[in-house]
């Protein structure tokens, strides 16, 4: 690893923010941007595989000469883009080409920016926290290619680690932005649920899912932000609330600031190593002024049950319509049932069958109330124990995995282990809070190590004001994996 | 816990058509999982509401207006098969 | 006793699947015009396209609101939307937004006339949902148009407080009325915006407990209703007479062989996994919003019909067929109105007379004729002033309904100004006494009969023009000389 020196750097290991700052002096031009981006993609992708179909790789973007002013954007493969395969990195979405944008689309092409055709790779469906279970082949890590980029949005965060891509967008149902972005060394965020539209983003579980960025810095992440929060008519979900300049927050300072430690998140399978980065930081933030105390969210132990109930449950139902019907792919059948069955038995990868299954089983009749039901009661539980914890705090901080990246293959077989590595990310989700990864540190591998900053409904600025100090008096941030393709 | 047998009922349900040996590794796969979400037996419910929507808010109406339809070639650009202005999949009998 | 005769009573209830004629689907911007191309009408959302979200149309809410308090249903305070998921190739999404446990109302009722007295049948609840597409069976394939897809249904369920076939058929129609009132469905069941379901089972006369039912679909009209469930009548009745079980099943009515069929099952009703549909926010209706809706509704028939025969002095028979229409009402009561004559039984007769024949004949509503309140009421008042016969007066509103002239301009064409002054009358009738000699004596002879018949031989002569009532007052004055 290497702290680059800021003199003679590549245009595409640059920030968002950076860039902006050479395009408006007139410097460079966007096509400069996606020159750099094309070479750096194709010299390292094919070591790190965070992009999908690679077949169509290049150009980057139709028209590209057109596009002035504008940092273009990576896109994870559950995001629509009109006129460009969108495929959840399944195989039942094959050659799928949706005739419309998502909302956030809409809006980067809005904003002046661009977003890359080419796009992320993902766990199919968003199912998993490796990056291991998309039908385009894994992604590897570019702090260490023997390790996991984590996931779902693994390949969004690997881009932007490896300076593949300035900036992404992520999605998150339970972690999927911030713990990719904690294995990988960047920030990502998960906005309030209802802040970003979810119009265009394929669903998994509709009531936990938030589409978010993942970028190189905080500024950077404000400034994706702002241009893709706000409300959306299309969007029932979405929030009609006045979407603040979150790049007016990062000044804000930290003094008097009040910040909780909740006890269940420092337990018994925390990392050693991870503790102690984030204890770390939490000694930098006292520094800065931030007054700290303990907090209980006495239901932390539930959260991954009530999760694994709740998400399948509704994936259940969002993906039954990957039926061979109307699009994706179908499988040769007499009839109809059959259809069915083969197109869904031959396409859905294991973990899609694995969920669906079981999500079908929490909702049929008979199990409902025991599972489905008492789990939207815990969810309730899980929901006051933050409602009641935020009346006194700002925010809370809490390591972002209990774990750093770990190895290619260590948890495929072990799902229930694999869902374990969501457990501090995923009560967010069941809460609707916003929630950040932000680099804090280093295993003595080498592996980067994040820490998350909580805050209550619709107070991304909090995070951005806490986030942004600590970044100003650290350098993980411009860390840079020394990966040589 | 789940046998096999209803994890046979439950994958038809879904329309996912399971080969033998994945039925045994989903059974002995998802009898664990839902061993570990038994934890959530141990909590009192009693008086809880549920939730199923992360906000609250409510009351989320459009007027009744009209918005461009997708033209018919777009609205069937995907399909796998098709037959002029219909999509088409093998015969439903009644 | 193994001879003992089981008198069987049928116990009915009836599922109505209601289209809401607004402009566009129920959750997105889509039209809901009928007929047009095959997928023509659809977009990501109507689709279930990956990524797609629904958004609820308020027109919808407020009509159904509208339905539910005219059926005298208690809305819920608190509803909410869910999903019920089962796979078939019209339900793109593979689950349909329906309701479930918190449905939009619950707990009404509606009166019908068995033809002995009101009854009260109860409605369980009204609830709101999103149609399915329209599938079409070929030789070897199926094709898929999604058109229909999301057009806001409503369903309306009865209490199974039905206990016939005419009961049935009576239920739907006074429904449809109370519908066509509210001006928020077409009601029209061969476009498929009004469709019905029936549940039947048959239990021996006096026992509480109910029998096992079947569901009944397919049904393409009222009468289909009708006889699709005395068909079952017949059939339940056999099974349970030669000691067999009836099966819980959906079967189809099939309308050419008067039979019903088993349906290939799809999943049973507790297969479909409702949950609440994570994608919509639930609903709150204010007590504010009740009262303004309530305040929007319209005088419904029944209401209608008592005012009728109360302020227009309407016999129930009369009033019943009235405001069986919503426009043939309407058209009455205008014409109620601006009626300045004596003899509004006259004009009430000429409703439930000659303009329900000819529309009748025409196929056509009342209202649907071609005639105004102020074409009508000008034929009339030729017949109130004895300037035509109402004979005449059928004649010329045939004549004015085909060829849209005015009732002056045909009655001057055809010279048919009755001939009231006796002198002329005199002359005819003397003819007719001279060439109807076996009539008069008839007559004389104490047959009254024979009067009208020389009082119609009288208007024959006269080109159906003699006032025959003039002319029977000379006749009798003359044969009783």
């Amino acid at each position: 690893m290497a702290i680059s020196n800021g003199v003679d750097k590549k245009l595409n290991t640059l920030t968002a923010h950076e860039l902006l700052d050479k395009l408006k002096s007139g410097g460079i031009s966007s096509e400069d941007i996606f020159s750099a981006l094309e070479k750096r993609i194709k010299e390292a992708d094919p070591k790190v595989n965070a992009y999908v179909r690679n077949q169509v790789q290049l150009p980057l973007a139709d028209n590209r000469k057109n596009i002035t002013g504008g940092v273009p954007i990576a896109i994870k493969d559950n995001i629509c883009t009109e006129g460009y395969n969108t495929e959840c990195c399944s195989k039942i979405l094959e050659g799928f080409i949706p005739p419309y944008d998502a909302t956030v689309i809409k809006k980067i092409k809005g904003s002046g920016h661009a977003f890359l055709k080419l796009k992320t790779n993902m766990d199919e469906f968003a199912f998993g926290s490796s990056t291991e279970n998309s039908s385009f082949g894994l992604t590897h890590n570019p702090w260490n290619l023997d390790y996991v980029p984590g996931g779902s949005s693994g390949g969004s965060a690997a881009a932007v680690a490896s300076d593949e891509a300035i900036w992404a967008l992520g999605s998150d149902t339970g972690g999927s932005i911030r713990q990719p972005a904690s294995f990988c060394g960047v920030v990502g965020l998960k906005p309030t649920y209802g802040r970003v539209s979810r119009y265009g983003l394929i669903a998994f579980a509709s009531s936990l899912d938030q589409i978010g960025p993942i970028t190189k810095d905080v500024r950077d992440c404000a400034l994706l932000m702002n241009i893709i929060a706000g409300y959306d008519p299309n969007d029932s979900t979405s929030v009609n609330t006045q979407v603040p300049d979150y790049t007016k927050s990062l000044n804000s300072g930290i003094k008097g600031l009040k910040i909780g430690i909740p006890k269940e998140y420092f337990v018994e399978g925390l990392d050693p190593e991870v503790n102690s980065a984030v204890k770390e930081a939490i000694n930098i933030l006292k520094k800065l002024g931030a007054d700290f105390k303990e907090v209980s969210l006495n239901h932390t132990q539930y959260a991954v049950p009530v999760y694994y109930i709740i998400a399948t449950a509704e994936a259940s139902s969002n993906l039954a319509r990957f039926d061979g019907v109307q699009y994706g792919f179908r499988s040769k059948a007499a009839n109809l049932i059959d259809m069915y069955k083969k197109t869904r038995g031959e396409a859905f990868g294991e973990e899609a069958k694995r969920r669906i299954i079981l999500g079908t089983f929490v909702l049929s009749h008979g199990y409902y109330d025991a599972y489905y039901l008492r789990a939207l009661k815990v969810r309730t539980l899980i929901k006051q124990d933050f409602d009641k914890a935020f009346q006194d705090l700002d925010c809370i901080i809490t390591p972002t995995s209990p774990s750093p990246a770990f190895k290619i293959g260590e948890r495929v077989d072990d799902p229930l282990k694999m869902y374990l590595s969501d457990i501090y990310t995923i009560s967010a989700n069941l809460a609707g809070i916003p929630g950040m990864s932000l680099p804090c540190g280093f295993t003595k591998k080498g592996l980067p190590i994040g820490m998350q900053i909580l805050a209550k409904h619709f107070d991304e600025e909090r995070i951005f004001s806490l986030s942004f100090a600590y970044e100003q008096n650290t350098e993980w941030h411009k860390m840079k994996p020394d990966f040589k393709p | 816990m789940i046998d096999k047998k209803t994890v046979e009922y439950v994958a038809n349900l879904a329309r996912i058509e399971l080969k033998e040996k994945e039925l045994d590794k989903l059974s002995g796969q998802l009898g664990d999982i839902l061993g570990f979400i038994d934890k959530l037996k141990e909590v009192n419910v009693d008086s809880v509401p549920p939730t199923s929507h992360a906000i609250s808010i409510g009351n989320v109406l459009r007027d009744d207006s009209l918005k461009e339809s997708l033209p018919v070639n777009k609205a069937l650009s995907n399909s796998p098969l098709k037959n002029g202005s219909s999509f088409i999949v093998p015969k439903v009998i009644e | 006793m193994p001879n003992e005769i089981i008198n069987y009573e049928a116990v009915i209830g009836l599922e109505v699947h209601l289209h809401l004629n607004t402009k566009t689907k129920a959750f997105c911007g889509c039209s809901t015009e009928f007929g047009k191309e095959p997928n023509s009408q659809t977009c990501p959302v109507c689709l279930g396209l990956p990524g797609s979200l629904p958004v609820f149309n308020r027109t919808v809410l407020d009509y159904a609101i509208k339905v539910a308090l005219a059926l005298n249903c208690k809305i819920q305070e608190y509803t909410k939307f869910d999903r019920k998921n089962y796979f078939y190739p019209d339900l793109p999404k593979n689950y349909q937004i329906s309701q479930y446990d918190l449905p939009l109302s619950k707990g009404g009722l509606l009166n019908i006339d068995t033809g002995e007295g009101l009854k009260r049948i109860g409605i369980t609840r009204v609830h709101m949902e999103e149609d399915a597409g329209k599938l079409i069976h070929e030789d070897n394939v199926t094709l898929v148009d999604f058109n229909r897809t999301g057009i806001p249904l409503l369903e309306i369920v009865s209490e199974p407080d039905i206990n016939s076939p005419e009961e049935a058929y009576q239920y739907l129609s006074t429904l449809k009325s109370v519908i066509e009132y509210l001006d928020i469905s077409d009601c029209d069941m061969e476009k498929g915006s009004l469709r019905c379901d029936a549940n039947i089972s048959l239990r021996p006369k006096g026992e509480k407990n109910l029998g096992v039912k079947t569901e009944l679909k397919n049904m393409n009209s009222f009468k289909g209703v009708k006889d699709a469930l005395a068909y079952e009548i017949k059939r339940q009745t056999g099974l349970l007479e030669s000691g067999g079980g009836i099966t819980q099943e959906t079967r189809l009515w099939d309308d050419k062989e008067s039979k019903t069929f088993p349906m290939r099952t799809k999943e049973g009703a507790k297969d479909y996994r409702y949950f609440p549909e994570p994608d919509l926010p639930p609903f709150i209706i204010s007590a504010e919003k009740i009262k303004e809706i309530k305040d929007s509704i319209p005088e419904l028939p029944y209401e209608k019909y008592g005012r009728f025969m109360k302020e227009y002095g309407l016999s129930e028979y009369d009033a019943k067929i009235l405001v069986a229409s919503k426009e043939d009402a309407f058209f009455a009561e205008e014409c109620f109105n601006a009626y300045s004559g004596k003899d509004k039984k006259m004009l009430v007769n000429w409703f439930i007379g000659p303009l329900l024949s000819e529309a009748n004949s025409r196929s056509l509503k009342i209202s649907g004729l071609n005639i105004s309140s102020a074409g009508l009421l000008e034929l009339l008042g030729f017949v109130e002033r004895n300037e035509i016969s109402n004979l005449s007066a059928k004649v010329v509103l045939t004549e004015m309904l085909d060829s849209q002239k005015s009732a002056a301009g045909i009655i001057k064409e055809k010279n048919l100004i009755q001939i009231s002054d006796t002198e002329s009358l005199k002359e005819i009738m003397v003819q007719v006494i001279d060439e109807n000699p076996k009539s008069v004596s008839d007559y004389k002879a104490g047959k009254e009969n024979a009067l009208m018949f020389l009082v119609g031989q009288l208007m024959r002569k006269s080109g159906g023009k003699a006032n025959p009532k003039i002319a029977k007052e000379l006749l009798k004055e003359r044969l009783n000389a």
